[in-house]
C-alpha cells in the first residue's frame, strides 16, 4: 500500500536538496570558468573573438536551458562517452551559467571607467597587466551582487537536471510521490525548501548591493 | 562515434511545425495574461494599502525563488489530489501565467517608480487635462522605460514554455521528445529544435523592435 508522507521523507528531501546544492556549485565553478574566459573574449582588442563570444551567448539565452541539458545528455553520448547523468546535468548547467555570468561579468568591466583605461596607460601597463591591476580588481566589486543573484537562477534552474535522471531535490520530489500518492504535500515541501535556499540567496544579493551602493555614495 | 543523420527528423517536419505553433500559442497566451496580472500585482503594490502590497510581495517571492518545473508540479499533480480537475494545457497555461505574471509584475512597478511627481506638475502647469497627462507623460515613457525588459522577458516566457513538455503537452521540446523515440536520432531531434528556438527568439526580438520603433516613433525623429 501507499506510504504516507512523513518526517523520514523530509528527510529525503532535505539529502536530495544537499545534491541540488552540490549541482549548483560545480554549475556555478564550471560557469565561473567559461564565463571569465566569455567575458574576457567579449571585451578583447579583437574583433572576431568578440564575435565569438557573442554568437554563444546568442545561441545559449536564445535556447531552453531544457533543450541544452538534453544536448548535453545526448551529446556526450554520442561522442561515445557513457556519462553519468550527473556529469550531463553538470555540463549542461555549466554551457548555461558561462553565457550568463560571461554577460554579467562584460556589464562589470566595462562599468569601470575610461579614465581607469587612460590612467593605466598612461604608467605604461599593457592591456593584460591594465586588466589584471587596475580593471578586474574594480570590476569584481561591481559584479558580487548580480553573480550572487544569479546563483538563484542557477539553483532553481537545477531543477531541470531531474528530467534527464539525476537525482536531486526535484527528482526526490517526483519519488516521495509517487510512494505516498500525496503529490500536493509533497511539491509544496519541495518548493518550500528551494524558497529557503533561493530567499536566502536572493537576500545576500540584495544586501551586497545595498553595501555597495553606500560605499559607491560616500 | 557515428555520423549525425537528420533524415529520420526531417521527414517529421510538420510535427515540428504544429509544435512551434502549439510554443506560438502557449507564450502569447501567457504573456497576454502575464500582463494583466503583472499590471493588477504592480497597482496593488504600490497602492499603499499595506495587506495588497504584502499580497503581492509575497506572490512575487514565492514565484521567483522557486523552480518554474516544480510550479508545474504543483498546479498538475497537486491540484487534482484536492479535488481540482485540470488539463495538461489549462496547467501549463495556468503556470506559465503566474510564473510570468511575477516577474512582469517587479518590471511594471519599476516603470511606474521612473515617472517623477514633477513631470505630473509640469504636465498640469501646461494646461494638459488628466487623460492628455496620463498618455503622454505617464503611460508612454513608464513603458517606453521598461520595454526592454518587458520584452526579454516576453522571449523568456517563450523559452520557459519548454518546461511543460514534462505534462505532455505537445510544444516543441514535447514532440522533439517524441521524435528521438520514433527515429532514435535523439541529439539530431533536439539540434533541430534548438534551431527552431533560436530561430523563434530571433523573430521575437525582430518584432518587439519593429513594435518599438511604431509606439515611441518619437524617438527616432531626426536620426
Amino acid at each position: 500500500m501507499f506510504q504516507t508522507f512523513s518526517v523520514a521523507h523530509v528527510g529525503y528531501l532535505l539529502q536530495a536538496a544537499l545534491w541540488t546544492l552540490a549541482l549548483s556549485g560545480i554549475a556555478l565553478v564550471g560557469g565561473s570558468i567559461g564565463g571569465a574566459l566569455i567575458a574576457l573574449l567579449r571585451v578583447s582588442l579583437y574583433a572576431p573573438l568578440r564575435w565569438i563570444a557573442q554568437v554563444y551567448i546568442y545561441v545559449v539565452q536564445g535556447t531552453p536551458l531544457l533543450v541544452l541539458l538534453f544536448i548535453a545528455y545526448f551529446g556526450t553520448k554520442y561522442l561515445g562517452i557513457d556519462t553519468p547523468p550527473i556529469v550531463a546535468a553538470a555540463a549542461g548547467l555549466t554551457l548555461y551559467a558561462s553565457a550568463f555570468l560571461g554577460e554579467i561579468w562584460r556589464g562589470s568591466v566595462q562599468s569601470v571607467g575610461r579614465g581607469q583605461w587612460e590612467g593605466s596607460e598612461a604608467l605604461g601597463l599593457n592591456w593584460p597587466q591594465s586588466m589584471r591591476y587596475v580593471i578586474i580588481p574594480q570590476a569584481i566589486r561591481v559584479s558580487i551582487p548580480p553573480t550572487v543573484g544569479f546563483s538563484v537562477q542557477v539553483v532553481k534552474n537545477s531543477a531541470l537536471a531531474s528530467i534527464v535522471g539525476f537525482i536531486e531535490l526535484t527528482r526526490a520530489g517526483q519519488i516521495v510521490a509517487g510512494a505516498t500518492f500525496q503529490p500536493l504535500q509533497v511539491y509544496l515541501t519541495v518548493a518550500a525548501i528551494y524558497f529557503v535556499i533561493c530567499s536566502a540567496l536572493s537576500y545576500a544579493s540584495r544586501a551586497f548591493d545595498r553595501r555597495m551602493s553606500a560605499t559607491a555614495a560616500s | 562515434m557515428s555520423y549525425l543523420d537528420f533524415s529520420g527528423t526531417f521527414l517529421r517536419a510538420n510535427l515540428f511545425v504544429d509544435a512551434a505553433i502549439m510554443t506560438i500559442v502557449l507564450s502569447a497566451i501567457a504573456t497576454v495574461l502575464g500582463m494583466i496580472v503583472g499590471i493588477v500585482g504592480a497597482a496593488m503594490r504600490l497602492s499603499g494599502n499595506r495587506v495588497l502590497s504584502a499580497i503581492s510581495a509575497f506572490y512575487v517571492e514565492l514565484i521567483r525563488n522557486t523552480p518554474f518545473l516544480v510550479q508545474i508540479y504543483i498546479v498538475y499533480f497537486g491540484l487534482p489530489a484536492v479535488g481540482v480537475r485540470i488539463t495538461a494545457f489549462n496547467a501549463a497555461i495556468l503556470s506559465l501565467t503566474f510564473y510570468a505574471g511575477a516577474y512582469i509584475t517587479e518590471i511594471v512597478r519599476a516603470g511606474v517608480l521612473t515617472v517623477d511627481k514633477g513631470q505630473l506638475e509640469a504636465a498640469r502647469t501646461l494646461g494638459m487635462s488628466p487623460g492628455l497627462t496620463f498618455r503622454h507623460v505617464v503611460l508612454v515613457p513608464a513603458l517606453s522605460a521598461i520595454f526592454p525588459a518587458l520584452t526579454s522577458q516576453f522571449v523568456l516566457i517563450m523559452l520557459a514554455s519548454s518546461v511543460v513538455s514534462v505534462i505532455s503537452v505537445p510544444e516543441l521540446t514535447g514532440v522533439a521528445n517524441d521524435i528521438q523515440g520514433m527515429t532514435f536520432r535523439s541529439l539530431e531531434a533536439f539540434l533541430v529544435v534548438a534551431a527552431i528556438y533560436l530561430a523563434l527568439t530571433a523573430a521575437f526580438k525582430g518584432v518587439y523592435a519593429a513594435i518599438d520603433r511604431f509606439i515611441f516613433s518619437y524617438r527616432y525623429v531626426g536620426r
